[in-house]
């Protein structure tokens, strides 16, 4: 199978978040094309706010997770519905006008087997066969989707050597990341999305690997976040952790980075158990590597292992496993590492969630 | 004891005869070869470029070249018996200002990439593009990704823009890069599926959906459900499947190709045959000497045969490799499909296939061993110590040939016409044909002696030698005379059935172009005429009167070629028409359609019948009002009166127009005021003569192969007189030094051996003509008939074939005479007494 071969021509295609938020920074030549901006302000309003925005530039809903098999073992799981406004053929009547263009992606963290199984899939919208609702949380493409229904939702993926069905359900309501849901992605307010998270989401459902069909329970969350103006200019990658602690609070935080390895910017929100939220200032936030990992696919340094220090507190982040790294320079030319991380406290485990990082290899390929 | 110098050296010593039997079997494996190489070139690469296009494809949905309802891809999508669909819209422009044609896919890069990876385009990275434009390039509405080969014909390199026609409009692309998987097709583009379908105006559209079906569903299956899904005349095709009908449109076509070249072959046999014979003949001591000395009958007979077998190898292995030399050149001066139109666009490379090669060496050889088995069975059979003793030279055949057999023959052709085609391949034809040239040849010592009794026995002396040594000799007359009848019979067989074919043709093309010009929207196929043109076309000034044409292809069964459907005004009784036989105009209330008779052929419908045309999606009930003849659509076509195709279809557009003027207009001033309704160069308009020059320019460019086998047909009938004088001639050395002796003149002697090369070529011209004319009969009722259901009216070029006819006359007594005149250069005295 080659499903992946098709993109090959859209390579630099979003299949990351950095990647489906990656700016040109000179004037796109569809100069008609006006993207809806993210201004600060703006009150997001649930469950409208859950469905898609196609005013804007790129949109995702990220689900992020640990599972647990029936004989206990632990497996991170992974699933992105990407939606990309293209500005292109805003005006043609064709059915096939590729307006709107919907990205998935899906992988599973399995130690056993060490490394990370994974597939992706693009469409334009149209036919049916891809699309999204406004109104709610509803996006498919093809047989994969992830829809919701009243407080729950839904993912669905069938790939070429895993699927899973999973129930999804929160234990409250939205965390609202950055400034009521206005995240800013540098000191200036030009490059910002409005982005909401939710943790603690109770999983439920059927996963299929190896054409065994198994019954999984986990916890997971799930970020939504949409902006026309993302990256900032000077950001060389990106470091993105979405946890669960198992008190019951959350923890997002995320942190630009340039090419020296400073922070450009950085941004955190906490969840205390009640569901008080508090957001952090960029100088309350570090990252600090503790630990590299060299894949032995691409030669590529990853600090797989992390000291995160939010205001006070001080943790540690260790990965479910070393090699979660997404190797795809066959097809889309990506290379990046995402996978399940365990959240440690004065050494004691207190959580679980998932870690990306963008940026170490070469520069990512665009184009 | 070493054989192989007093055998095969016998060869070296009769150097003229041995060369023109070689190059005879030369010419006709080569032949052969080369139509076989070309063939087989253009069809690998025409089925590789169908790889390229259908992918892995399991399915293709196709139907008429206009396109289908897009909706039938998201029912189609949605279904679970399939892994992929994927649909494509082609279109068919060319470059402004050139004469480039496009073939642009409009593709879903979304949904290819599985099926037909090959397609997928590569952008390159325009220095002052930005990444996000370089990211979307593919899905941009005005870019344009085209094959390397094609980038090199258009002389354009990624970045560069390209001027190509949409419709009748100019449409600016630009080069965004190439297609890595298809780096060879000329012709090949790549667009964005909704870029194609709002440029072109194609909105809602497609013209194929390629289909891969869900792993655990076979083909059978898969079509049992989804057939009832597609509208009418749209059909689930096997990608191998357009292979397949090209390879059987063009197969009748290379088959007669082939019997031409089997027909140089058996000449050449002809004249292995002959050579062998005379020189069995002038070796008759030396072999009676070598059966005396104990050389087994049967290994003389192997070895006289083998003289055949090695100039029969000798000219097979020059043949096949002169005829991949011909391929190569046949390709380059006229295409794969050697001038016939089957392979438009393919620049097919030539490949050395082992396996037809050595047929090919074999069938060369066939022919040398064929040719030499009667002498060396003849040879075999005398008794040596008889041929020791006598040195007569009278051992050679009767001469009064199989004239019963002969009979028999030429009546079995009659009944082999009546054979129907076997797999499209006129069968019972070739049989006729072969039946025909045996019988000729059967009956031409007859032929010989009853000529040689008419000639008086007046006038001088070299005149009555002549006659009477045909009358008395036939037998070895006859045997230069037969390959004169093969090479004459073909080509009064072609010279006929070609001049039939071409007089006919220019006639019909009289009738299918009444108008003074024709119009029509660029070269382009899929280009239209919209309703505004129309009417404004009809306005220009000089302008009587103007008649328009909507194109269409349908598709009536799977696995057969799509049908044309012309629609353009018809009267009810068709009387504008071509008509072969009598009309049956359509009963009031009836649609009346007027088919080809191809579609009669293929299709089984007949004049009154009532049948099914799917148009815009329907089946429509229609009634069949008369058989016209087509020659310029071999899968069949359907004419309708336009009124009717717009009532069933709603569609009001058209491809061409025909136009006539009002008394006195200046052709040339209408036309370009006829152009300037479009855009620069986007219509086309010609006087109805150029298009009837260029049609027979076609034509001849189609049978410029069979002059080429006609040449060569004139060359081995020349060779072969000249091959038997040269035999006979050293064979009668004691003849010339007797009529030396008894007062003859050189110059006299020279004489006779013209008369007796013309005489005896006379006798194969005459018989060559008869058999000739039967033949081109047979070419033309049942040959073309059933291998590309075309009627044809008799048409016989006399002047060609009286001109042809003295021509060889002349040469053949040249020939005569050269071969003899060594014979003729020796001394008399030492000539006569050289057996005693």
């Amino acid at each position: 199978m080659n499903r992946r071969a098709c993109l090959i021509a859209l390579a630099g295609l979003p299949l990351t978040r950095a990647l489906a938020a990656t700016e040109p920074a000179a004037e796109s030549s569809n100069h008609e094309v006006v993207f809806d901006a993210v201004l600060p302000g703006r009150t997001l309003v649930f469950p409208g706010d859950e469905g898609a925005h196609p005013g804007f530039r790129t949109e995702w809903w990220y689900v992020t997770g640990w599972l647990t098999l029936p004989d206990g073992s632990p497996l991170g799981f992974q699933v992105t519905f990407f939606r990309v406004r293209t500005g292109i053929g805003e005006d043609n009547p064709s059915a096939f006008a590729p307006r709107q263009l919907i990205l998935a992606h899906a992988a599973i963290a399995d130690p056993r087997l060490g490394r990370l199984r994974h597939d992706q899939r693009a469409a334009r919208v149209g036919f049916g066969r891809a699309g999204y609702a406004t109104e709610g949380a509803r996006v498919w493409l093809g047989d994969w989707s992830f829809e919701q229904t009243g407080e729950r939702y839904e993912a669905r993926v069938n790939a070429d050597d895993f699927a899973y069905t999973l129930a999804l359900v929160p234990d409250g309501p939205p965390m609202l990341n950055g400034d009521e849901g206005f995240s800013l992605k540098a000191p200036d307010q030009g490059n910002a999305s409005y982005y909401y998270s939710r943790p603690q989401l109770q999983v439920e459902g059927s996963l299929t690997l190896d054409g065994h069909r198994k019954t999984v329970t986990g916890h997971a969350w799930m970020d939504h976040e949409w902006s026309s103006a993302y990256i900032p200019e000077g950001a060389e990658g990106w470091d993105w952790v979405g946890l669960n602690l198992d008190d019951g609070g959350a923890i997002m935080a995320f942190q630009m980075r340039k090419p020296d390895g400073e922070a450009l910017w950085a941004s955190a929100t906490l969840r205390s158990p009640d569901g008080r939220t508090e957001a952090l200032s960029p100088e309350q936030i570090a990252f600090t590597p503790v630990r590299e990992w060299r894949s032995p696919r691409t030669g590529i340094d990853y600090p797989v292992e992390w000291r995160l220090r939010l205001g006070t507190r001080q943790f540690i982040l260790r990965p479910l496993m070393d090699d979660q790294e997404l190797e795809s320079r066959r097809s889309t030319g990506t290379i990046y590492w995402e996978g399940a991380v365990r959240l440690l406290e004065a050494g004691r485990e207190i959580g679980r969630g998932y870690l990306e990082m963008t940026g170490y290899g070469e520069k990512i390929q665009v184009g | 004891m070493r054989l192989a110098p007093v055998f095969l050296g016998s060869l070296a010593r009769r150097r003229a005869a041995t060369l023109f039997s070689f190059v005879a079997i030369l010419l006709g494996i080569a032949l052969g070869m080369a139509v076989h190489a070309v063939n087989q070139a253009a069809l690998a690469e025409f089925g590789r470029g169908m790889r390229t296009m259908a992918g892995t494809a399991d399915l293709q949905v196709v139907g008429p070249r206009g396109g289908f309802d897009e909706r039938l891809y998201a029912v189609l999508a949605a279904r679970s018996e399939l892994a992929q669909a994927s649909p494509v819209l082609e279109v068919r422009t060319e470059r402004i200002g050139g004469t480039d044609a496009l073939r642009i896919l409009g593709v879903d890069l979304f949904a290819m990439g599985a099926v037909t990876p090959a397609l997928i385009p590569r952008p390159r990275k325009i220095a002052d593009r930005s990444d996000r434009d370089a990211r979307f390039a593919v899905l941009a509405e005005d870019s344009l990704f085209l094959s390397a080969s094609a980038q090199t014909a258009l002389g354009v390199a990624p970045g560069d823009r390209l001027r190509v026609y949409a419709g009748s409009q100019p449409l600016e692309l630009w080069v965004a890069g190439d297609l890595p998987g298809a780096p060879d097709d000329r012709q090949l583009a790549v667009m964005d599926i909704a870029a194609v379908q709002k440029q072109f105006s194609r909105l809602g559209q497609l013209t194929r959906i390629d289909l891969r079906l869900a792993s655990g569903v076979d083909e059978r299956a898969a079509r049992t459900a989804l057939d009832p899904l597609l509208p009418a005349g749209v059909l689930l095709e096997a990608p191998e499947a357009a292979v397949d009908q090209a390879a059987n449109l063009s197969r009748a076509y290379r088959v007669n190709l082939t019997m031409l070249a089997a027909i140089a072959l058996v000449t050449g046999g002809f004249l292995v045959f002959s050579a062998q014979a005379l020189s069995v003949v002038r070796r008759h001591t030396e072999l009676a000497f070598l059966r005396a000395i104990g050389l087994a009958r049967r290994q003389l007979f192997l070895w006289l045969l083998t003289e055949g077998a090695l100039v029969g190898l000798v000219g097979g292995i020059a043949g096949v490799a002169l005829g991949h030399g011909i391929a190569l050149g046949l390709l380059k001066l006229l295409g794969g499909d050697l001038g016939a139109g089957f392979f438009a666009g393919l620049s097919p490379t030539l490949r050395f296939d082992p396996w037809a090669s050595t047929v090919y060496v074999l069938l060369g050889v066939g022919a040398g061993v064929a040719g030499a088995w009667f002498p060396a069975r003849e040879a075999a059979a005398v008794a040596p110590a008889q041929a020791l003793k006598s040195n007569d030279d009278s051992t050679l055949s009767s001469g009064r040939g199989f004239p019963m057999l002969g009979l028999a023959m030429l009546a079995a052709s009659l009944p082999a016409c009546f054979i129907p085609p076997i797999q499209g391949l006129p069968i019972g034809g070739y049989l006729a044909i072969a039946c025909l040239l045996a019988g000729g040849v059967m009956l031409l010592p007859t032929l010989a002696s009853m000529l040689a009794r008419a000639v008086p026995l007046r006038g001088p002396v070299p005149v009555r030698l002549a006659a009477a040594r045909l009358a008395a000799a036939p037998g070895q007359s006859v045997i230069a005379a037969t390959g004169v009848l093969a090479s004459v019979a073909l080509v009064a067989a072609m010279a006929i059935m070609v001049g039939s074919f071409r007089d006919s043709v220019d006639v019909w093309l009289g009738q299918i172009l009444p108008a003074d010009l024709y119009l029509r929207a660029g070269r382009a196929r899929s280009s239209l005429l919209d309703e505004g043109l129309q009417s404004r076309l009809a306005d220009v000034p000089g302008v009587a009167r103007v008649q328009f044409t909507r194109h269409e292809s349908l598709r009536l069964k799977p696995g057969q070629a799509p049908v044309a459907l012309l629609a353009r005004p018809v009267s009810p009784n068709g009387r504008e028409l071509p008509l072969v036989g009598s009309a049956r105009p359509a009963a009031t209330g009836e649609t009346g359609i007027w088919i080809s008779e191809a579609m009669r052929d293929l299709y089984g419908w007949r004049p009154g019948d009532r049948v099914m045309l799917p148009l815009a999606g329907v089946e429509e009930p229609v009634q069949v009002a008369g058989v016209w003849r087509d020659y310029a659509r071999q899968g069949g076509s359907i004419m309708m009166d336009l009124a009717d195709y717009r009532r069933l279809t709603g569609d009001v557009s058209v491809q061409d127009a025909a136009i006539w003027l009002t008394p006195g207009a200046d052709g040339t001033r209408v036309g370009k005021a006829l152009k300037a309704l479009g855009g620069p160069g986007a219509l086309e308009v010609a006087f109805s003569g150029e298009i009837r020059a260029r049609s027979l320019s076609i034509f001849d460019r189609t049978f410029a192969v069979t002059y080429v086998l006609e040449a060569a047909a004139i060359l081995i009938g020349l060779a072969g007189v000249a091959a038997s004088f040269a035999a006979l001639t050293a064979a009668r050395r004691r003849e010339f030094g007797m009529l030396r002796h008894l007062g003859l003149t050189r110059r006299q002697i020279g004489t006779m051996l013209a008369l007796e090369g013309i005489l005896t070529a006379g006798v194969g011209i005459l018989g060559g003509i008869a058999v000739g004319g039967a033949i081109s009969l047979v070419l033309i009722e049942v040959v073309n008939r059933q291998s590309f259901h075309w009627s044809m009216d008799l048409h016989v070029p006399w002047g060609a074939l009286v001109w042809f006819a003295s021509m060889l006359l002349a040469l053949a007594g040249l020939a005569a005479v050269l071969a003899g005149r060594q014979a003729m250069r020796e001394d008399a005295i030492l000539a006569v007494r050289e057996d005693w």
